[in-house]
């Protein structure tokens, strides 16, 4: 314990100088604003930013670098909340009840819970990092890939319970989804999948290129053939900060998301992105009165928020002490690192203490700074609401258009934005819900590749996800959900049988 | 009017006549096949700064990936052969690929004008840490004689482990089953688990796990030593002296550059290399920086045709047997 503080001290003395608070402040800031972007995410500015950050020394350079990660997961979540766009997988569960709650006029109340979730599930997720960070490490290595696979299913579980329509639907749209993400090179054989011949598709479709069709420009096309509903939004705003009875209802909610995103953030194989989704299912399965969910519910919001922020925190862990990255962002601060000429792995925290706790400490303060450009903001943020539709959905076309281009500099990328767009308009038409497809396209891919992986590890005997225990017991976790969300609904159908007859 | 027509017709002139003899005028884009911040991105941005000083122009760096970075290179190969596009290839562009990609749009040895090899980085045989073999000698002897039942890890088709583990596996005449990871960082973390015995890869990417004691190295693939892992013997001095190989990056233009550009571009590498600052950068890596014979554009033609010719039959043979 007396280590704990004096390395905290340690790290607080480095994180504290002037120059590196400064650094810190300027990370959140354009983190922040990118994140706000549609289109335009973290891996794409950090990358744009990594050259500039050669001229500084390189605790600071990393200081700003992860204030840019964790500004940009504060931003993605506002503009899921005020135009319906994912900025990443983390942020596709706020959409669900938080641009509920601005259509509502409730987008104050919206963001500021994100906000001070957010900053409670940092606070924690620091901690948590700075007491716990090398015995955790070892919680990455049980999970072998029979482990991801059975976490993965238990994630398509989440997946049906996550819609608030028909589970038939869901379940169409999650394999709809699965599908989407078999597109590409096969990985193990160097085969095309599905790409009927277009070189675009040989690296299948990225996520940023169908968040941002079927959420955004899909909302574009709904609110351009809905006149009057597009009013709601603009002439009630309402308050800007949540209340003490707001707060008070999404406090437990936001204990829970913690708890749940800071595990599965540990795990290097992207378990965090499970961590909102599973954050969200647990809220409206305990909740007194499940239908508020979809239509505005503050735990909706709370939950995701705390999830997302705790698990893009913990998984600095598997960075900082094995050496390996357990996202697309972190494998570019590996890249920052190294460029800097410090090598992630075991021995970071003892060859380079003050890098370390230096990094864990202006994630806490990092956090804090995020409260304090934000809660400001939202005021800002939710006049936007007020700009004309004339005037804002050409805006947000075109800073779609420019951010999907500036991820892989690919024509096609802006021509399939329009083509998801197409479709999730349909589908939205039809009562599909575009979630469970999203969850559905982000497990897909994992599910196959640990799933290959397993059996080709047990040569071809599938026993091995009930032989190991922790795959078991998860397996066990997800046919429950299953039978818990399928079962009511079945149910329900009997009864509309009778009712009918 | 008449002033200000000729005025205007002598500053055309000037600058057709400055385009001509002044090149670059403006910034020069370096196309990287790959993501930022992995090796070869790594080994641009390192040698992109001392370049743009030679040339006094910025190289900026443009990450263009897909398709085992076939997709960059295929793009900056038909960029116009100005100057102002030039890209950093590597052993899989410019050697596997027309092996392993069937629509290949290049030829790597016919499509570009080379301007020099930038810097290798040495491949290190690793295992998990439990591996019962003391030596590189009694290694080999195990993976043959274990068959079926090693199990060996790769970073997906076309990737520099699956390249140099294929070759690897032909060379010692053994048959290990291959498990398939997205990248080197999945596949290190199952190495640390001991969920697979052995890979081989690039030093920079298994330096610290090696220092760190989490797995364990039984050679480097080059002639000498390397200062990052001074203990680790070479394959030559562990008796496997044909196992040289070493995951390369070169810079490449596309064919067809006025003669008076190409020159100023080799220049320009060449000043690059000898930075000191950039030199000590890759070295600090576990990279190493081309010796006198293979600099410059004619030693990097020689190694592209020579390394075609060494991966072809090998992964032919690897891909076929997948399918």
């Amino acid at each position: 314990m007396a280590d704990l503080f004096s390395n905290l001290g340690l790290g607080f003395s480095v994180a504290l100088g002037l120059q590196n608070i400064a650094l810190c402040f300027l990370g959140c800031l354009v983190g922040t604003l990118i994140g706000v972007l549609p289109g335009v995410g973290p891996i794409a500015t950090i990358a744009m930013l990594l050259p500039i950050t050669f001229g500084l020394d390189p605790v600071g350079a990393l200081i700003m670098l992860a204030g840019i990660y964790y500004g940009a997961q504060y931003g993605g979540s506002t503009t899921a909340i005020l135009v319906n766009i994912p900025g990443e997988a983390t942020s596709v569960v706020t959409t669900l009840d938080g641009h509920q709650m601005a259509r509502q006029g409730k987008a104050g109340i919206a963001l500021g819970t994100a906000a001070i979730a957010s900053f409670f599930a940092g606070t924690v997720a620091t901690l948590l990092i700075a007491a716990l960070g090398a015995p955790l490490t070892k919680l990455a290595l049980i999970f072998g890939p029979a482990e991801y696979f059975a976490l993965m299913v238990m994630g398509l579980a989440f997946a049906v319970v996550l819609a608030h329509g028909s589970v038939l639907k869901a379940v169409a749209m999650i394999l709809v989804g699965v599908l989407f993400a078999a597109v590409g090179t096969d990985l193990e054989t160097g085969q095309e999948r599905m790409t009927f011949g277009f070189a675009f598709l040989t690296d299948g479709v990225d996520f940023s290129v169908l968040a941002m069709g079927l959420f955004g420009i899909a909302e574009i096309l709904r609110n351009l053939d809905q006149t009057e509903a597009r009013d709601v939004v603009r002439e009630r705003i309402g308050r800007l900060l949540p209340g003490l009875a707001e707060l008070r209802q999404a406090a437990p909610a936001t204990l829970r998301g913690t708890a749940i995103g800071a595990i599965l953030g540990i795990l290097p194989g992207n378990g965090a992105v499970l961590g909102p989704f599973a954050a969200y299912t647990i809220e409206k399965k305990i909740a007194k009165d499940p239908s508020r969910f979809g239509r505005g519910a503050i735990e909706g919001v709370a939950g995701p928020e705390s999830a997302n922020n705790a698990g893009a925190q913990t998984a600095f862990i598997p960075l900082l002490t094995l050496g390996i990255p357990p996202n697309a962002v972190m494998a570019l601060m590996v890249g920052a690192m190294t460029i800097h000429g410090i090598i992630p792995g075991p021995g970071v925290m003892t060859k380079s203490p003050d890098l370390f706790w230096g990094m864990i400490a202006s994630m806490w303060i990092g956090n804090l700074m995020l409260l304090i450009i934000n809660l400001p903001l939202v005021g800002v943020w939710v006049r936007l609401l007020k700009v004309p539709y004339r005037l804002m959905f050409p805006a947000i076309l075109m800073f779609c258009s420019v951010g999907i281009y500036s991820i892989n500099s690919l024509p096609t990328d802006v021509m399939l934005i329009g083509f998801f767009g197409l479709m999730g308009y349909l589908l939205i038409k039809f009562g599909f819900e575009p979630a469970p497809l999203l969850l559905g396209f982000v497990l897909g891919k994992l599910m196959e590749e640990y799933l290959r992986r397993s059996l080709t590890l047990s040569r071809g005997d599938p026993m091995v996800f009930l032989e190991r225990p922790v795959s078991a017991v998860l397996f066990i976790i997800a046919f429950a959900i299953l039978a818990a969300a399928l079962l009511p609904s079945l149910r329900k159908s009997r009864d509309e049988v009778f009712t009918e007859a | 009017m008449k002033k200000a027509l000729a005025f205007g017709l002598l500053a055309a002139l000037t600058a057709v006549n400055a385009r001509a003899d002044s090149y670059p005028q403006r910034p020069i884009t370096m196309v990287v096949p790959f993501a930022a911040g992995g090796p070869t991105d790594i080994v641009a941005r390192i040698v992109a700064d001392p370049m743009s000083k030679a040339l006094g122009q910025q190289v900026v760096i443009e990450n263009v990936t897909g398709a085992g970075g076939t997709t960059g290179i295929t793009r900056a190969s038909q960029a116009a052969p100005d100057g102002y596009t030039i890209m950093m290839g590597h052993m899989g562009t410019h050697g596997a690929a027309p092996a392993l990609f069937k629509g290949l749009k290049y030829d790597p040895a016919t499509s570009f004008d080379p301007i020099g090899l930038a810097a290798g980085t040495p491949i290190v045989i690793v295992a998990k840490k439990a591996f019962p073999a003391p030596d590189l000698k009694s290694f080999v002897e195990a993976v043959k004689a274990g068959g079926a039942s090693i199990n060996q890890a790769h970073a997906g088709v076309g990737s520099v482990s699956h390249s140099t583990g294929v070759l690897f596996d032909s060379q010692i005449g053994a048959k290990p089953t291959l498990v398939v990871y997205r990248g080197t960082g999945p596949a290190l973390n199952d190495l640390m688990a001991g969920q697979v015995d052995f890979m081989t890869d690039q030093i920079v990417n298994v330096a610290t796990q090696i220092n760190g004691g989490t797995i364990k190295a039984y050679a480097v693939a080059t002639p000498e030593r390397n200062p990052s892992l001074p203990d680790v013997p070479t394959t030559k001095e562990a008796g496997l002296p044909g196992y040289e190989v070493s995951a390369w990056n070169a810079v490449f233009a596309p064919k067809g550059l006025p003669e008076d550009v190409r020159k100023k571009l080799v220049a320009a590498l060449d000043a690059a290399l000898k930075d000191p600052n950039a030199k000590k950068r890759i070295l600090e890596l576990g990279g190493t920086v081309p010796k006198d014979g293979e600099a410059g554009p004619a030693a990097l033609q020689k190694l592209v045709e020579s390394e075609v010719a060494r991966w072809t039959p090998v992964l032919r043979g690897a891909v076929e047997a997948n399918q």
